[in-house]
């Protein structure tokens, strides 16, 4: 039994730092729910396609290389140069902040005040297309993505493990590094929410409009910057999950875990977002060890989206909404 | 009224007058084919207490909305400080120091009272981002100026008791100061208040009214109100326009208004044929 109870508790450890993933994801969402009330469902894809630019510029690939050598007859395929992780990186924020602009200026500028179902919608659209322009523009094979973060084993941990309970956890350096780095991210983002000019805008942009403007506050702005902001949490998050498993187009499928974990935390809430990636991810690789084997197994493809179920039935705010008070 | 000169006046009560601060010169607004406002002109002037009246649907909210930016006028030119106003986004002329509240309060509700009231403050704020987030050098003088600013316009409007509710659970008179405590963090040039009486008892009508004379008297705030109450009009303002119909049919003192046949005929009703 105690056996039984150490491998229980890596398995949680890993299943924590899985969760700190789906929460990156998560956050991407929260961050433009709150200051636009567009629930996007392309944020997974944006990571996506962040990662995707980010190989693709460090390799020196030609962007679009198979348009261009199917028209002209060419034979380009790359530059022939490698730029260093992290000049590609400012460069592929870079390309995030364009999007960001040509985002609002072709597509939810001309929706403003719309139904929510409607901006939904437009998501969905910008999903496919940003997909499939990720896609002529860089290729579809995947991609191995190595920006130089520690990966492996962790040995610290594994031997201090064994010191104390005779068994050493397998911990990832790329986990506990992702964790670190989600920490900082969610420190910063709600250090800038709450003290800086730009972050009262936001939130003054997310709360009323006319009152924003009246006040001297450009809707475009804000609305550009918090495209921005959910495009570097895009970036962070692709950098993980790329250098985890791989470049490639099933990693916009991690957006669908997010909607669980939105669905524990509360749609609106930053911590909230963190917390309910953490359980997913833990509460997943738990149920999996203790009762996956008992039921067929597998149980990771489903056990999110019954949770999100079941606290949809008990608890539709999620954990950390707001709660849903009906005027009469 | 017609000795005015450039450099102002002095009101029998011994206020300063300034020159003209704004001038609307032949302001014509259409809805499609509807004539919201047709060609009106007046100036406002620094210092003063100038009201917009007339009865429902006469245009006055148009007026106030073509002032703050909020709509373009298919004709007709904006003064401000002496130079035509190009064609602006609303956020722009707030830049420029023109603060409003609105006629259905636009608050943020999920913000305490005193988080809406540094909001006003937004122009004031020119540190980097970096240093507000760390709070060092300039962004620390700044927020602590901004702080004073906004705790002395608190005081000042007797709201110190709320700071730190959310405005969402203010009654309705409160979150009517809220807004203008707003409007006033910003220091502005001109304040434009969009019936800042509406929907108030009498009782909360004579401490908004009190307000509004204390804000002009103590930082000396140039103030455009909208109002439907009459005799609230005639006793704060200075100078008054009436608007019928989207037209002008009477500006000046409360006293030359009042005894004005076309002003008398607006409100009491007469014939329109």
């Amino acid at each position: 039994m105690p056996e039984q109870f150490i491998w229980g508790l890596e398995v949680l450890l890993n299943g924590l730092m899985a969760g700190v993933l789906y929460a990156l994801v998560a956050l991407g969402f929260v961050l433009i729910y709150k200051a636009s009330g567009i629930f996007n469902f392309a944020q997974g894809v944006m990571a996506l396609f962040a990662a995707l630019t980010l190989v693709g510029i460090m390799d020196g690939q030609v962007p679009f290389a198979h348009l261009i050598n199917s028209i002209f007859g060419t034979e380009i395929h790359h530059f022939g140069w490698h730029v260093p992780a992290f000049l590609a990186i400012l460069l592929t924020m870079v390309v995030m902040v364009a999007l960001a602009w040509a985002v609002n200026k072709f597509v939810f500028k001309h929706l403003v005040n719309q139904e929510p179902i409607i901006l939904f919608m437009a998501t969905i659209g910008l999903a496919y297309f940003l997909e499939g322009f990720g896609d002529i523009m860089w290729g579809s094979d995947i991609k191995k993505l190595d920006v130089g973060l520690p990966q492996g084993i962790n040995g610290v941990i594994d031997e201090a493990t064994y010191q104390i309970l005779g068994y050493g956890f397998f911990i990832d350096n790329l986990d506990l590094f992702a964790t670190a780095i989600a920490a900082a991210l969610v420190f910063t983002l709600i250090v800038f929410a709450q003290y800086t000019k730009q972050g009262r805008a936001m939130r003054a942009v997310a709360d009323d409009h006319q009152a924003a403007l009246s006040v001297g506050i450009s809707l475009n702005f804000i609305w550009v910057m918090v495209w921005s902001l959910a495009g570097f949490v895009a970036l962070v998050a692709g950098i993980m999950w790329g250098t985890k498993s791989g470049v490639q187009f099933s990693l916009s499928l991690i957006a669908l875990k997010a909607l669980p974990v939105l669905m524990l935390g509360g749609f609106t809430s930053i911590p909230g977002a963190i917390v309910g990636g953490l359980l997913i991810g833990m509460g997943e690789k738990l149920f999996e060890f203790a009762i996956g084997s008992a039921i067929g197994g597998a149980t990771e493809n489903w056990f999110a989206y019954v949770l999100a179920l079941l606290f949809l039935v008990f608890r539709p705010q999620g954990l950390f909404g707001e709660k849903i008070i009906e005027r009469v | 009224m017609k000795d005015m000169d450039t450099q102002g006046y002095t009101t029998a009560d011994g206020r300063k007058i300034g020159g003209v601060v704004m001038e609307m010169k032949n302001i014509t607004l259409r809805f499609g084919g509807v004539m919201a406002i047709s060609n009106i002109s007046f100036d406002i002037r620094e210092g003063e207490i100038r009201a917009i009246i007339g009865p429902n649907g006469a245009g006055k909210s148009s007026m106030l909305n073509v002032i703050s930016g909020f709509y373009n006028p298919q004709e007709g030119e904006v003064i401000y400080k002496g130079q035509k106003r190009p064609q602006m986004k609303p956020y722009q002329v707030a830049r420029q120091g023109i603060a409003r509240t609105f006629q259905n309060i636009a608050l943020f509700e999920g913000m305490t009272v005193l988080d809406n009231v540094m909001t006003g403050r937004i122009r004031q704020m020119n540190a980097g981002l970096l240093a507000q987030a760390i709070w060092k050098g300039k962004a620390e003088r700044e927020e602590t100026e901004n702080r004073e600013a906004v705790e002395k316009i608190i005081d000042f409007l007797e709201i110190q008791h709320i700071r730190k509710t959310p405005v969402g659970r203010l009654p309705y008179g409160l979150k009517k100061r809220v807004e203008l405590a707003r409007a006033l963090a910003a220091e502005p040039s001109i304040l434009l208040l969009d019936e800042p009486m509406a929907g108030m008892n009498v009782e909360e009508k004579e401490d908004m009214s009190r307000f509004i004379l204390d804000v002009n008297d103590e930082f000396g705030t140039t103030i455009v109100l909208i109002e439907h109450d009459m005799g609230v009009v005639m006793d704060l303002s200075d100078r008054v326009v009436v608007m019928d119909y989207g037209k002008k049919i009477g500006d000046g003192t409360p006293d030359e208004v009042r005894n004005n046949q076309a002003v008398i005929d607006a409100y009491l009703g007469v014939a329109h044929d």
